[in-house]
This record gives C-alpha cells, sequence and structure tokens, in this order.
C-alpha cells in the first residue's frame, strides 16, 4: 500500500469531505434552500383560498395538504442536486476519485436532505397549526416528514442522476419520481390523518422507517450506477 | 442451446426469424381469441349477479393480466441488457414498454366502463387494483418519457433499464401501500374477493383469450422488436447489404 504513492483519504472522510461542500454553498446561496420553503408555505396557501377557510374542512385535508406540499417542495429542490456540479465539470472529478461513488452520492443525499427535507420538517408545524392541528398531532407530522423526506431524498437522487446531463427540467425528473414516492405519500399522509383521528398510527411509523432504511441501503447503488450511466 | 442463444442475441439473425416466429404466434393467438370471445359473449351462462356486464371480463382480464407481464419483461429485459450488455434485449425493452402501456390503458379503461354499471361510478378512487394499475401507467409514461428525453440510444437503454429496475421494486410496495391505503378509506367491501367458483362455461372462453392476448403479446412484441432492430442497426452493414439486395431475397 505504502509505495503506491499518496494514501486515499478514509471513506468517512470523503463522505463528510463531499456533504460539507455542498452544505457550505448551499450557505453561499441562501435563495436554494428558501425557495423550496416559500413554496412549500405557498401551496399550502393555495389549498384554504380554493377549498373554502372552515374549520372542519381544514383538520380534514391538512394532512394531504401539507404531504403534498412537502413533497412537491422535494421534487423542485431534487433539479439542482447534481446538476451545477455537472455544469461545473466537478461530478467528472468525483466519479474519477478513488472513493466509491454509492458514498459520494450518499454524501451529496445527505447534503441535500439537510438542506431541504430538515428545513421542512422545522417549517411544517406553523403551518400545521394554521390548520388547527393539535399539538400532539404535529409531532406526529414531524416525525412522518423526517422519515419520508429522508426516503424522498434518496429516490429522488436517483431520478435527479439519471436526468442530469439532460436539459430538459423539472417535468421529466417529476414524471419519474412521483410513481416513485407514492408508497412515501400515501402511508406519511395516512399515517398523520390516522393521528388525528385518535386511531393507532404506529403501523404508518414503522413502514415509513422501513421504508427510510430500505432506500438508505439500496438508493446509493442505484444513484450511483445513474450517475456512471449519464455521464458516459 | 448456448449456440442458439447467441444466435438469437445477433440481430441480423434476428430480424431473419422473426417473423416467421410471428406468425406462428399469431395464428394460434387470433384462434383463440375469436373462440374466447364468441363464446364469451354468446355462449357463456349469464351471471346470476351482475347479468351481460360481466361480459367484458374477457377482455379486462387478460389486459390487465398482460399490463403486469410486459412490465416484467420490461424489466427483466432491461436487467440483462446492463448485465450481459445483450443489445437485443435492450431492443425487446424498449417495444415492450409502449405495448405494456396501452395494455395498461385498455385495462384501466375496460374496468371503468365495467364499474359503471356495477358500481354506480366511472372511477373508484377506493379500489386499490384501480389505483395500482394507474399508477403502472404512469410508470410506463416516467420510462417512455426518460428513453425519449435521451438522444443516445445506448445510453438511453441503459437509463430506462436501471429505471426500470427501479420500478419493479416499487411497483411491490406501491401495491401493498395502496391495498394498506384502501383498507382504511373503502366503506363497504365493492365485490367480495375469490368469490364462487365460475361455471366452466364462464371460465374456459377466458382462459382461452388469456392465452390467446398472451400469444398476441408475443407477436406484437416480436414485430415491434423487429423494427426497432431495423431502426437501430440502420448505419451498419448487414442492413445495407440486406436494402440494397435484389427483390424477394430479403
Amino acid at each position: 500500500m505504502t509505495d503506491q504513492g499518496p494514501q486515499m483519504p478514509g471513506l468517512l472522510v470523503g463522505l463528510v469531505a463531499v456533504a460539507r461542500r455542498d452544505l457550505l454553498l448551499a450557505w453561499k446561496r441562501p435563495g436554494d434552500v428558501l425557495n423550496p420553503l416559500f413554496f412549500f408555505a405557498m401551496v399550502c396557501t393555495l389549498f384554504p383560498l380554493a377549498v373554502g377557510p372552515s374549520a372542519e374542512q381544514l383538520t380534514f385535508s391538512g394532512p394531504g395538504v401539507l404531504w403534498v406540499a412537502a413533497l412537491l417542495a422535494m421534487l423542485i429542490s431534487l433539479n439542482s442536486l447534481f446538476i451545477s456540479d455537472f455544469d461545473d465539470g466537478s461530478l467528472e472529478q468525483l466519479l474519477v476519485s478513488p472513493q466509491p461513488l454509492p458514498l459520494v452520492g450518499l454524501g451529496k443525499t445527505a447534503a441535500h436532505w439537510l438542506t431541504s427535507g430538515l428545513p421542512l420538517v422545522l417549517v411544517s408545524p406553523i403551518v400545521a397549526i394554521t390548520y388547527r392541528m393539535p399539538g400532539d398531532v404535529v409531532l406526529v407530522l414531524m416525525l412522518t416528514l423526517t422519515l419520508g423526506t429522508i426516503s424522498l431524498s434518496l429516490l429522488g437522487s436517483i431520478g435527479a442522476a439519471l436526468t442530469v446531463g439532460l436539459h430538459r427540467g423539472t417535468a421529466l425528473l417529476s414524471l419519474l419520481i412521483l410513481p416513485l414516492s407514492m408508497p412515501v405519500l400515501i402511508i406519511g399522509a395516512n399515517t398523520v390523518s390516522l393521528a388525528a383521528g385518535n386511531e393507532t398510527y404506529s403501523a404508518g411509523i414503522w413502514a415509513l422507517s422501513a421504508y427510510a432504511v430500505g432506500t438508505l441501503s439500496l438508493a446509493p447503488y442505484a444513484t450511483a450506477a445513474a450517475l456512471r450511466i449519464s455521464n458516459e | 442451446m448456448w449456440k442458439w442463444f447467441h444466435q438469437l442475441a445477433s440481430p441480423p439473425h434476428f430480424y431473419r426469424i422473426a417473423p416467421a416466429f410471428s406468425t406462428w404466434l399469431l395464428l394460434p393467438g387470433l384462434a383463440l381469441i375469436a373462440y374466447g370471445v364468441y363464446s364469451g359473449l354468446f355462449l357463456a351462462p349469464m351471471d346470476y349477479q351482475q347479468g351481460d356486464a360481466f361480459r367484458i371480463i374477457y377482455i379486462h382480464v387478460p389486459s390487465a393480466y398482460l399490463s403486469l407481464m410486459a412490465y416484467m419483461i420490461v424489466a427483466v429485459a432491461g436487467g440483462i441488457g446492463l448485465i450481459w450488455r445483450m443489445k437485443l434485449a435492450h431492443a425487446v425493452a424498449a417495444s415492450a414498454a409502449p405495448l405494456g402501456a396501452w395494455f395498461t390503458f385498455l385495462a384501466l379503461a375496460t374496468g371503468s366502463i365495467w364499474g359503471r354499471p356495477m358500481w354506480g361510478t366511472w372511477w373508484e378512487w377506493a379500489d386499490p387494483r384501480m389505483m395500482s394499475e394507474l399508477i403502472l401507467l404512469f410508470f410506463y409514461f416516467g420510462y417512455m418519457a426518460l428513453r425519449a428525453a435521451i438522444d443516445d440510444t445506448a445510453k438511453a437503454d441503459k437509463a430506462s433499464a436501471l429505471l426500470a429496475l427501479v420500478g419493479v421494486v416499487n411497483v411491490i410496495i406501491v401495491h401493498y401501500s395502496v391495498e394498506w391505503w384502501s383498507s382504511l378509506h373503502q366503506g363497504q367491501t365493492i365485490m367480495a374477493e375469490g368469490g364462487p367458483a365460475m361455471d366452466p362455461g364462464m371460465l374456459y372462453p377466458l382462459l382461452a383469450n388469456i392465452f390467446g392476448f398472451t400469444l398476441l403479446f408475443g407477436s406484437l412484441l416480436l414485430r415491434r422488436t423487429r423494427t426497432e432492430v431495423l431502426f437501430r442497426e440502420r448505419r451498419t452493414r448487414w442492413v445495407k447489404e440486406m436494402i440494397l439486395a435484389p427483390e424477394g431475397q430479403s
């Protein structure tokens, strides 16, 4: 090993370095982080305007509306996951680096979740309270959103990696990702609805956790394969 | 066996033998469909609950079955193409996807027409099978859109194959999550699962149609794949030689 020139930094060092770089970039361009949040808030504003502001209506549709809005906000932020690295050529450097590509992709996805999923989770209680959601249901909402957005980031990274070289934008990405993300939406939104109706909802939490663990273990490999395909 | 497999994978060889295979599948397929449709529509006894409306089952069930079958073919062919770099497998996947999407659409359309007299509505959101089938249709759209968006054929093949493989895992999860979801929202059971055993007079035409539709699908798939192969190989020597060859020798 020693006579092979400079040694490769450890796997964890590489993962953290990639994530740190993306977080730093996001810090320098706060608009990229804030825009999906504004979008989330605005979509949540559209629904009372469209279906009426009665308290009954809001408590009934609140979980679903918040979840759909969060899903769409995640989708909007996914477009930029690899595109700037692709444009300036640093994605190619990551591809030829000795670090395993699934870990590099995981680092980028982790940074993406920290800058899109986590802020959504933190902002969601404010919107939830305007939808007259009781406190304990808000906690369930935050828990499901945390687990769900982890899965969405990871699933989305596959789609973003597949479409990275194409200049067709968000429409294609949505077409690929929305069918994949439907189980997350179904389980997430209905778990919150069950909690709001004072029913047992733990099955949904377990299912979302299982989905998050499953995507965490499998999606990075698919993302790596997709990155290799679209950068041939 | 392996020699045969390798020969089949060669585009010129496939192009030569596909029409014969296609015809062999088509003729018994059409015969089975003719028998199935005639005896299904005219000879089979009337359902004691649904009357004549149940007869749409003879188109609905084969289409629904083929919509899933075609998706499996897209994914498996894509996987073979990715792993063994078999060009023909990618051509099969590319040709199977639009066919599968049409059968999915047919299953949804006939299901909706069937739902009108049975459930009193064209579309029942709470039915898990309709939802799964609709999401399957969206999968097909995404798959075809990705294929169409990438200009480089080799890249489009690999990217869409990866998407199909990811999708296959997800189709199963979609199926179960939709079932869970509808169990939360469904007021009453709209249709008994399984139900009473089918009368043989009803069952045989259905089986005939399922096999007939499968053979028809195979035949159409071979034809589409043949055209796809010709298009993909348009710059190769064997295509040029074949086109320049005198009439009747192709």
